[in-house]
């Protein structure tokens, strides 16, 4: 493969947002020069914000335009020496698996960059909104967020995703503590709130980071010798692209045991940890209903819509591509916990009060399609994995956006305080409704692709474990199915609450962002060969790699 | 073996087929309300009956070419892969063959019929357009099921008929009841949901791991799951994968191939029992049929034109349409073929014994729903797969003729449904008692009425088959349909007469000779102009609604106004009429061949069927047996009829109220639990919903008090951990006296300038600690 500079779009897309940012930066600075008022530095920087979104978009899907979708080699390489000293290069380039999450990322910033606005349509006065509050600094850190997100999808250098990894971190700490739900007390008298929760998201996430640090450390002195970007000859390499070919030659195999453990297990695990809690795979899930419920809306949809699918993203792309020996040994462990998520989440769910919290605990429970699509190791399977993560990229995020259209009108998301709402507000009742569908896997959206590759894949798995993984898992269709049309029953039909007469419909902000999801979802329920096409040649060379007899 | 090659002949107009009702429904989803609003209700209803009557034109077109071919052609149509995965291929393909174009004709042409009445019935509503979006989607998602060329295609319409049968339950969801009602019908579809993808996933994974041919002793093993994995790592040859029907019965025709997977066991049975039950219990889910029968007298909670479509001549027929369309899975296997039949016999005569007792019309029905649906698996569950299509459609138009002149009665009655508040229709409503007439004696079974045909072929085949696995063969299948037959005769002249004959007691008061002590229990009415709805749209009602419509509780009211039932309008009388004629004509295309007369129905169907016809024996009884078996269904039938008649016809013969107001244990305790449907439902609340709702509550309590519990124990600990570091630094500290204290006090005074707020000294601190990070690095690698 050759892994020479071949060209300077991806780099593009992965540093708009850095652009836009800067261009911030730049009118904060020079604020005192212009003499310009707050509300114009606000509004140009919301301007600014959503301008480079939609030209980070725009880039995602130009690159996939322009992707050779017949070959697993990377595309749009731009690789260089980056620190010499520790022979760290500066190597982005996506294969049909980072694209399909760069595509995404694209189209899910986007949509929070719409739902930040204040623009097009009515805010209720009374209440402090996040749109309103410390702007550019908002603006800022959310481009700052989507670079990270997209330099880590590009990455494919070790140390350079680690940095990328740590760049979408802080961010997103700020985001949630400071845009999110002031500190309050909850029922049981705990304290609660945006702050809480950020530091729960912060400190958690950086516990998984640690242990990929550890990890990349001691695999990049496992490592054998490779050629840097400049042609010198280094001893030790962070290249993905040298690392995995060197895993198979079996240099990891053959690496010294640690505290008596072989290599390969125990590197493989920290990095499954540290990537597992991102996902969330239980039981490391409990940060992320606390941190969706005091998020802002577009925060929720970002962490719902693509921050998860980092965690996926991980370990498709070391666990799975350095460590397939490690995927095999793991296949069961990761397919019970996958099948924990799936189960236990769908039932956690359907003792939630707060939607949020609802559609936060259906994420755990569809995410776990991923984890065990992953362990199943059929091609069925793990192409439902990787369109699960997208699906789910589309459908969460009009999930929390439906949940953000009428907290924002009613500051409340107390599902049993609701009733009847489908009177007041019938647009918003059947977008619901869509998105519930499209949630709960109803064929012919885009939620049903993914589920049932993933459960025909791993029915047909050679480890008879899975035919009862799969068995087990299905049940959540019906529970699902259940707490989904309960809450719809809850919010929307019956009699109507009268509390809610003065609750309005929909409005062009929110049909903006919510209209276009839909379309998608319904594209990819009953076309999803484009999405097929993008990935099935890099998940076929991550087949083939497969000890001998494992790949179906 | 009777081979047919499949032919496919491209016929690409059939994707219009399920394409255009679809089109109705975006239409009127889109732009419904605001048409309705400024041109009126005909701008709803114009299109939305137009795309289901072009459908009906080209399922015409399609099904005149499919005559015109030879045996064993399909008209196919292709449009894009879905899910090609490896050694998946799932394509978005309809096909129309002799078995589905039949269904694809029933559909369509009941389905614009109940379009039509529906403009009739539903002319006061105000999301008038709502429910014609429904209905259009509901099409599409029939169409669909009927007509995908594969299981995952079919699964697409399976589930989206469910959909719009919760949306169209629902319909009126200001009233909990009915809400809850359209939640139940899915969940419960649900399950049986789950059953069919168990059911697919087993047998694509059964035809990809079972060897095509024998393993050789020493190239290849068998594992413990019967997988073939060569010694080297490289599979043998599989049967093959598939998830296209077409192609999974190709391979099942092959003699070997079907010998290699037949001998297949999982979990102790044969996978191809195993594949067949649970797609079954797919089917038990769809059609209503034991133990998933609860949803369907619930979602009588709908508009009642939804009750006739969905719930009676369509939707719930897909499961036996889809044993029929697998006949070469089901074949295969007799345990499962037993077990279809006997569980159709069962809910047959348990649901009629519910139907005895019902009061409210819709509930008869929906029971005699039920019911009917039994009948079909027994046909088809003996193999007799022409037959259970057969009764599928002579049910569709006189249970659809029933239904709708229940709606018709209902409407007449001002939104009553309880049969012992009306009485003496027969006057006031002659369409509608005349065609409900002609269809009661077509469910009952009258001889020259399309029911007899069918039901009696069924019974004939039920009894002389020869693949029934329990004791005493298709005898006892026999018994209990035919009691079930005498059942379903007694109640539904039972309901007859209740409605039509005698005086019309919906003007009098409380107190008549058959008023019950459950009166309370029947709380659901049918009524288009719930309370909340008026208030709610009555500024965009309609000018010409009923004054009544509001009336929703007080029957007296009725009386005090002193308006008697009046006949439906023509839109409405117009289909009952074209429902009685089929239902009194619609059987002569399946005559009996006893009377030596042509079964153009079972000829038509038999090339789809050919494949597995030599593997349907029968127990060899001959006609003799055969015309006694006939003689005995239409005593039967009058058996029924007359028992009714006796005991409700002008609700003269005081025996039934007696009998309720009985004294004796027995009676009251029999009546009581037949009346409340045996407390299935309660059980089931009790045992699944309550104990999955207990579950789930534990389950969180479980996850935000032990599992987070335990995150923030850590964070608990990390922090004491911290403090107890600095309290001893701060003992050390003391102790350390004032050198150290100075340099504190230093430092802090420094630490304090840090924190000016300017800009410039935190970008100052970051450059310098960025600097120091570099410099500790550089230290380390040397």
């Amino acid at each position: 493969m050759d892994l020479t500079t071949n060209s300077m779009l991806l780099t593009w897309t992965v540093f708009t947002p850095a652009i836009g940012l800067t261009a911030i930066l730049a009118l904060l600075a020079l604020r005192p020069l212009l003499r310009l008022s707050q509300q114009a530095v606000d509004e140009a920087s919301r301007a600014i914000g959503l301008m480079a979104s939609l030209a980070a978009a725009a880039l995602g899907i130009a690159l996939w335009a322009d992707f050779d979708s017949g070959t697993s080699n990377l595309q749009f390489i731009h690789r260089f020496v980056w620190m010499k000293s520790w022979n760290i290069e500066f190597f982005i380039g996506v294969d049909g698996l980072s694209l399909s999450m760069v595509v995404l990322t694209g189209v899910v910033f986007l949509a929070g960059a719409i739902a930040s606005l204040p623009w097009w349509g009515r805010l209720d006065d009374h209440h402090p909104h996040f749109s309103k509050k410390r702007v550019p600094a908002y603006w800022i850190l959310f481009l700052l967020l989507e670079m990270g997100v997209l330099g880590t999808f590009a990455s494919q250098d070790f140390f350079l995703f680690y940095v990328f990894w740590e760049v979408m971190l802080l961010p997103m700490y700020f985001l949630i503590g400071i845009w999110g739900a002031p500190t309050r007390k909850d029922p049981d008298g705990r304290t609660r709130g945006g702050p809480y929760a950020a530091i729960k998201f912060f400190l958690y996430t950086l516990a998984g980071s640690v242990l990929m640090l550890l990890a990349l450390i001691a695999v990049y002195y496992a490592s054998g010798p490779a050629t840097l970007a400049d042609g010198s000859q280094a001893q030790h390499t962070f290249n993905l692209v040298h690392l995995t070919r060197q895993a198979h030659d079996g240099i990891f195999v053959k690496a010294g045991a640690i505290l008596g453990i072989p290599f390969v297990h125990i590197v493989f695990v920290a990095m499954f940890l540290g990537f597992a809690i991102k996902v969330p795979m239980f039981p490391f899930h409990t940060w992320l209903p606390d941190a969706h419920v005091d998020a802002p809306t577009p925060i929720s949809v970002i962490l719902a819509g693509i921050l998860l699918k980092t965690g996926m993203y991980g370990m498709f792309r070391f666990n799975l591509q350095i460590f397939p020996t490690g995927v095999v040994w793991a296949a069961w462990a990761i397919g019970i916990l996958g099948v924990i998520n799936i189960v236990y989440g769908a039932f956690v769910c359907m003792a939630q009060k707060d939607l949020k919290k609802l559609i936060a605990y259906s994420s755990v429970s569809h995410m776990g399609f991923c984890l065990l699509g992953l362990a199943a190791l059929t091609p069925q399977a793990l192409t439902g994995s990787v369109y699960q993560m997208i699906s789910h990229g589309i459908v969460s995020p009009m999930l929390f956006l439906l949940a953000g259209v009428v907290y924002d009108r009613a500051h409340t998301r107390d599902i049993e305080g609701f009733g009847g709402l489908a009177q007041k507000m019938p647009e918003y009742t059947a977008l619901t409704g869509f998105a519930f569908m499209a949630s709960l896997g109803l064929p012919g959206l885009a939620g049903f692709v993914g589920e049932v590759l993933v459960f025909l894949g791993a029915f047909a798995a050679q480890d008879g474990i899975f035919r009862v993984l799969v068995a087990i898992s299905a049940l959540s269709v019906i529970v699902t199915a259940g707490y989904y049309l309960w809450t719809m029953q809850r919010i929307f039909l019956g009699p109507f609450n009268h509390r809610w007469e003065h609750l309005h419909d929909m409005n062009w902000r929110e049909r903006l962002t919510l209209y276009p999801l839909a379309v998608l979802t319904v594209i990819m329920g009953v076309w999803p060969l484009p999405v097929f096409d993008m990935i099935r040649e890099t998940l076929n060379t991550l087949l083939a790699s497969m000890p001998a007899g494992i790949a179906g | 073996m009777h081979e047919v090659a499949p032919v496919l002949q491209d016929f690409p107009l059939l994707f219009l087929i399920p394409l255009l009702p679809l089109l109705g429904a975006v239409w009127n989803a889109v732009m419904g309300a605001r048409m309705q609003r400024r041109f009126g209700n005909a701008a709803v209803h114009v299109p939305a009956i137009l795309f289901p009557a072009g459908s009906f034109v080209i399922s015409l077109w399609s099904f005149i070419t499919l005559a015109g071919a030879p045996h064993g052609t399909s008209m196919y149509n292709y449009l894009w892969a879905w899910l090609p995965i490896g050694n998946l291929q799932a394509d978005v393909a309809f096909l129309m063959d002799r078995l589905s174009g039949v269904m694809a004709l029933v559909v369509t042409f009941v389905g614009t019929l109940i379009h039509v009445y529906s403009t009739g019935y539903m002319k006061d509503e105000p999301a008038y357009w709502r429910f014609f979006a429904y209905l259009n989607l509901f099409m599409f998602a029939m169409l669909v099921l009927v007509l995908g060329d594969n299981f995952l295609l079919m699964f697409v319409g399976w589930e989206g008929v469910g959909l719009c049968s919760y949306l169209l339950i629902s319909f009126w969801w200001r009233e909990r009841e009915k809400a809850v009602a359209g939640m139940k019908a899915f969940v419960v579809n649900r399950v049986g949901d789950l059953g069919f993808s168990l059911g697919v996933f087993l047998l694509f994974w059964g035809l990809m791991t079972t060897p095509a041919s024998p393993p050789a002793s020493n190239h290849g093993q068998v594992d413990a799951h019967g997988a073939a994995v060569a010694a080297h790592g490289e599979e043998a040859p599989a049967l093959g994968t598939s998830v296209a029907f077409r192609e999974v019965e190709q391979i099942l025709q092959d003699p070997v191939k079907r010998t290699r997977i037949v001998d297949r066991n999982v979990l102790g049975i044969g996978l191809i029992t195993l594949v067949c039950l649970l797609l079954f219990v797919g089917a038990t889910g769809k059609s209503a049929q034991i133990p998933l029968y609860t949803w369907l007298p619930d979602a009588m909670a709908g508009p009642t034109p939804v009750s006739a479509l969905i719930h009676a001549a369509t939707m719930v027929t897909a499961g036996v349409y889809m044993v029929a369309r697998l006949h070469f899975l089901f074949t295969l296997s007799p345990a499962a073929m037993t077990v279809v039949a006997t569980v159709g016999a069962l809910t047959a005569l348990f649901a009629a014994s519910i139907g005895l007792f019902q009061n409210d019309i819709k509930k008869v029905l929906a029971y005699s729903t039920v019911s009917q649906l039994g009948f079909m698996f027994v046909a088809v569950g003996v193999g007799a797969y022409w037959v259970g299509i057969f009764h599928l459609m002579t049910h569709a138009f006189f249970k659809a003729c029933l239904f709708l002149g229940s709606g018709s009665v209902i409407m007449g009655c001002h939104h009553e449904q309880d049969m012992r508040k009306m009485g003496g229709l027969k006057k006031l409503m002659p369409i509608t008692a005349a065609t409900y007439f002609v269809s009661c004696a077509a469910i009952a079974g009258f001889p020259f009425f399309s029911g007899f045909f069918s039901k009696d072929e069924i019974l004939w085949k039920a009894f002389n088959s020869g693949n029934i696995l329990l004791p005493g063969g298709g005898l006892i299948l026999w018994v209990i349909a035919a009691v079930a037959a005498l059942g379903t005769s007694f109640y539904m002249f039972r309901s007859y007469y209740m409605t039509f004959s005698g005086e019309y007691r919906g003007a009098a008061s409380h107190g008549h000779d058959v008023v019950a002590k459950a009166d309370g229990a029947h709380g659901a009415h049918d009524d288009p102009h719930s309370t909340d709805a008026h208030a709610a749209h009555g500024a965009h009602a309609d000018p010409h609604s009923d004054p009544h419509a509001a009336d929703v509780s007080g029957h007296d009211a009725h009386g005090g106004h002193g308006h008697l039932p009046v006949e439906s309008p023509w839109a409405m009388t117009s289909v009952l009429a074209v429902l009685g004629f089929l239902a009194l004509a619609g059987g002569y295309v399946g005559l009996p061949l006893l009377w030596g007369l042509p079964n153009v129905f079972e000829a038509w169907l038999e090339p789809v069927f050919a494949s597995t016809a030599d593997r349907v024996t029968s127990a060899g009884f001959g006609h003799g047996v055969e015309w006694a078996l006939m003689g005995f269904s239409i005593i039967v039938a009058f058996g029924g009829f007359f028992a009714a008649r006796v005991l409700y016809k002008d609700g003269r013969s005081p025996i039934p109220a007696r009998l309720i107001a009985s004294e004796s244990a027995l009676v009251q305790g029999t009546h009581r639990v037949i009346f409340n449907k045996y407390y299935v439902d309660e059980a089931y609340g009790f045992v699944f919903v309550k104990g999955s709702l207990v579950l789930s509550r534990a389950l969180a309590l479980w996850d935000s008090r032990v599992i987070d519990g335990l995150v923030n124990l850590a964070g608990t600990i990390g922090r004491a951990f911290s403090f107890l570091q600095g309290a001893i630094d701060r003992l050390f500290v003391d102790g350390l006296v004032e050198l150290v204290g100075n340099v504190i006090q230093a430092a802090g005074t420094r630490m304090r300038r840090v924190q000016t707020g300017r800009i410039q000294a935190y970008v100052q601190g970051m450059a310098l600690g960025a600097l120091a990070l570099v410099a500790l690095a550089y230290l380390l690698a040397w």
